[in-house]
């Protein structure tokens, strides 16, 4: 009995790529507004980038306030949009740590260290996450609850509104997925 | 030990995560293939990372020497 092998060669290569998480890529959901978990969230997008993976991230909730450009300024928001503006952070220079924030003074102490240890800022990692094409989307539910608009947004090589579905596709076909 | 000659050093002394990767990455571009570079760093993630970094981009890290506060590490373009 003889097999066929190429024919068998090439149904296993067809399944294969079709296979869920075949696709060199990370696609990460950044829910949180901590500014630790986002470090980490751009530390490991530009990491990936820089290992020849495509990059996708997802800000959604709290993750959206830190694409906010703070010398932008918007019109036209409702009484909660404009609470909400107030409540939330303006922009990734504003974000605090998740712990030990004490009253600022961690966030203030963690930043002098990272200057004086040469660690790449928020600013710089976001300039580098942009020239390796890192793909940023922005939740629209989130930015409609919150009362943003994407006129407020940071200017960012590749910055999109989407929804839920879109995240998915691009986290079903990557090879990597992570929620912070 | 040493058979092969450097085509260009890189200096990313006081880089620290994720720069170097994310600078070889950008710079291996600039040797052909074949040739070497010599990459200087005080970052001591970057023993285990470069490693990585080669393994899954598939180029070679033919050497690694470590010297009082400075570390050499000899990236092999090879495509």
């Amino acid at each position: 009995m003889s097999i066929d092998v190429d024919k068998a060669i090439a149904d296993i290569k067809a399944k294969v790529d079709c296979l869920p998480g075949a696709e060199n890529k990370l696609t990460m959901v950044v829910l949180s507004g901590d500014l630790d978990k986002h470090l980490a969230a751009m530390i490991i997008a530009t990491g990936a980038a820089a290992m020849g993976m495509k990059v996708v991230l997802f800000f959604t909730f709290w993750g959206t306030a830190a694409l906010r450009a703070p010398n932008k300024k918007v019109n036209g928001k409702t009484f909660m949009g404009k609470m909400f503006g107030m409540m939330l952070p303006k922009g990734r220079n504003k974000l605090t740590l998740s712990q030990m924030n004490m009253g600022g003074m961690g966030t203030a102490m963690l930043k002098g260290l990272m200057k004086k240890k040469n660690v790449a800022s928020l600013d710089q990692l976001y300039d580098v996450a942009g020239q390796l094409a890192v793909k940023i989307y922005v939740c629209e539910m989130s930015m409609d609850l919150m009362g943003m608009k994407k006129e407020e947004m940071i200017d960012y090589p590749d910055l999109e509104v989407c929804g839920v579905a879109t995240m998915l596709a691009h986290a079903k076909e990557s090879a990597i997925q992570f929620f912070i | 030990m040493a058979d092969y000659a450097v085509a260009k050093t890189l200096d990313y002394k006081g880089l620290a995560c994720p720069m170097p990767v994310v600078k070889i990455s950008q710079q291996i571009g600039t040797v052909a293939v074949g040739e070497v570079i010599e990459v200087h760093t005080t970052d001591p993630g970057s023993l285990a990372d470069f490693p990585a970094w080669a393994k899954t981009m598939g180029h070679a890290i033919l050497e690694t020497k470590q010297e009082p506060g400075l570390i050499k590490i000899f990236v092999k373009r090879q495509k």
